[in-house]
């Protein structure tokens, strides 16, 4: 009796994963076999592997992992000061509060911030650096996004600095650890999972940023979700656009498989 | 028990309640579908006092509903399903749409002010003989500049562009067809021109302008353009008369070499049911006073030849936007490309953006 009621509390959830998570998924590698003139042919595949895809991918991977890496430079020393702060409530909700802010008003802000004549660029000058363009590089590209991540890699290392237990931190420096070698050999292994689910939630959307390109990098920067979204609305090449998404999602795979399996725990 | 019953019978009046607001609603669109007219349009790009007019003129209510990109309009369109009684499509939209059999053809005998229409913009390829479409409003590509950020140099033609004086200077427009036809121009070959051989050169010729881009950008460029973030943009007409308008010291101009000539038209879809009233509108619109009004609200050159009468100097003398017919002969409609076509032209922008 008890069994057959909780397999009935499942349909919900059972319906919801099938419709709204297998059924597109299916339907993408679906799409991906047919070619522009809707013939099964597997072109699409063999088109990916051509200069221009690859190099596209190169660059989007590449973009990603710095993206990663400086967020994360930020987002640790943020979200370990944040647990030592008096009002950690307060702190922490000024910190989700941006993500309230739709992407692409902030991206807007930020021509507005960083344009030639814009207040950064005044203050350089100003400064004696000389007017440089700072807008629709990929430096400006980099920097953007890693402050519209900030906030989803600070929230899972916070909450894995806060279940740390400060006795381990303590016995450290007690047995002579320096503070570098605690924080290398004790505090940053302990928090070792609040920073992979971090990098995770700021790798994979990295990978696929798309308005962010155009309006920040001016296009200087291409990523792969460029690719998609111009292969849908523009081409309406509904197969080449499915085949990067496959693409996208075994980079996906391929990530959350060595963040869970290993090669960090060397550590 | 009893409050469970209670939340039943809620829910069930609210059931009930919606479905009838819903068949209500959806009664009073069919049963009285010859009084309402639906219009399906670009966002912003109608006067709307000309709408209540034709409201109180003809008795229809007019409901008006709007899209922005052919593409979208199009795939709505071929879903079936709505009732819209008239669209505004760009030139090789209505080519595309009238070989999928999605238009209605115009009785022209309905349509007396068609003689309005200047004779350029009558009888064009995507269209021959007006049978389904008859313009709305026309412009062109080109280049907007600000002369006092160039040192007072003067820009004539696209291979003006190339110049190194202009070093990271240039916003283009990010649309595949635009800046791979400027760069077909520049090699004096047609905008529509799909050889291979021609495509490669251009791509080496696009290629050699990237020091001079400072970005590909999309509407923003309205935002940049007249905040002087850059000195030149490639764009549309359109959008010249609206940086202008912010900036006045902006200027635009038709490259010598040749460019596109567009046009957005009025046409009766597939599936329309008021296609008297849409004929009617489609009259209305064409009265030159009426042309006249509403080309001063949306600032595109209107094709009504009678229409240019009414319009203010300043405007109708404006040979950037109202160019005469020497020019006009230099511009070319775009061919509507089959989509294995229109794959190679983006996947050509593409590598073109990959290497900028």
């Amino acid at each position: 009796m008890t069994k057959k009621w909780t397999n009935t509390y499942l349909i919900p959830y059972v319906l919801w994963i099938g419709l709204f998570v297998v059924a597109p998924l299916a339907m993408v590698l679906y799409y991906s076999f047919f070619d522009i003139q809707g013939h099964f042919s597997f072109e699409n595949y063999l088109r990916f592997f051509t200069p221009i895809y690859l190099k596209m991918a190169i660059s989007s991977i590449g973009y990603a992992f710095f993206i990663t890496f400086f967020t994360l430079l930020v987002a640790y020393p943020t979200a370990y000061l944040l647990t030592r702060m008096k009002n950690r409530r307060l702190w922490l909700m000024l910190i989700i509060l941006p993500t309230w802010i739709n992407i692409l008003l902030k991206a807007y802000a930020f021509i507005g911030l960083l344009g030639t004549y814009g207040p950064v660029d005044t203050l350089l000058a100003m400064s004696g650096a000389g007017r440089r363009q700072i807008l629709f590089t990929g430096s400006s590209f980099v920097f953007v996004s890693v402050y519209l991540f900030i906030p989803f890699m600070i929230l899972p290392i916070y909450n894995s600095l806060e279940k740390l237990n400060s006795s381990f931190v303590e016995a450290a420096y007690d047995l002579g650890a320096s503070a570098w070698a605690t924080f290398r050999r004790v505090i940053f292994p302990l928090t070792l999972e609040g920073v992979k689910s971090g990098c995770q939630a700021v790798f994979i959307p990295a990978l696929s940023l798309f308005m962010l390109t155009r309006l920040i990098a001016g296009n200087r920067v291409i990523t792969l979700g460029t690719a998609i979204e111009e292969h849908f609305l523009v081409t309406q090449d509904w197969g080449m656009g499915s085949t990067i998404a496959v693409f996208l999602i075994l980079a996906m795979v391929v990530v959350m498989a060595l963040m869970g399996k290993g090669w960090l725990k060397r550590w | 028990m009893k409050k469970l019953m209670i939340m039943l019978i809620a829910v069930l009046v609210i059931v009930l309640a919606l479905s009838l607001v819903s068949a209500k609603l959806t009664g009073s669109t069919t049963k009285a579908g010859a009084k309402t007219l639906t219009i399906y349009n670009w966002g912003d790009y109608i006067d709307p006092a000309l709408i209540a007019k034709f409201e109180k003129q003809y008795g229809y209510r007019v409901v008006y509903q709007t899209f922005d990109s052919n593409e979208a309009m199009l795939t709505k369109i071929q879903q079936g399903g709505t009732s819209f009684d008239l669209v505004v499509p760009s030139d090789y939209m209505i080519s595309k749409m009238r070989d999928e059999h999605l238009l209605l053809p115009i009785n022209s005998k309905k349509v007396p002010n068609l003689k309005n229409i200047d004779s350029r913009f009558l009888n064009l390829s995507f269209d021959p003989a007006n049978h389904y479409s008859v313009p709305y409003f026309w412009g062109t590509v080109g280049i907007v500049y600000n002369p006092k950020m160039l040192g007072g140099s003067k820009i004539t033609s696209w291979n003006d562009l190339w110049n190194k004086k202009y070093r990271n200077q240039i916003l283009l427009v990010d649309s595949a067809r635009e800046i791979v036809g400027m760069g077909l121009n520049s090699l004096h070959y047609s905008v529509n021109d799909t050889n291979k051989k021609h495509l490669k050169q251009t791509l080496q010729k696009l290629k050699k302008l990237t020091p001079n881009i400072k970005a590909i950008v999309g509407d923003e460029n309205k935002l940049l353009l007249p905040r002087r973030e850059a000195a030149i943009g490639v764009l549309w007409s359109g959008d010249a008369v609206e940086i202008m308008d912010e900036n006045p010291e902006l200027t635009y101009v038709i490259p010598k070499e040749g460019s596109n000539v567009w046009f957005d038209n009025m046409a009766i879809p597939k599936g329309a049911t008021n296609k008297k009233g849409a004929e009617q509108f489609i009259n209305f619109m064409l009265d030159p006073k009426n042309a006249a009004k509403n080309a001063e609200y949306v600032g595109y050159a209107t094709p009504n030849r009678e229409a240019i009468r009414y319009l203010p100097k300043k405007i109708k003398n404006d040979k950037r936007f109202y160019p005469d017919k020497k020019l006009t002969d230099r511009l070319e409609v775009y061919d509507n490309f089959s989509k294995p076509v229109n794959a190679r032209f983006n996947e050509l922008f593409l590598e073109f953006k990959m290497n900028h």
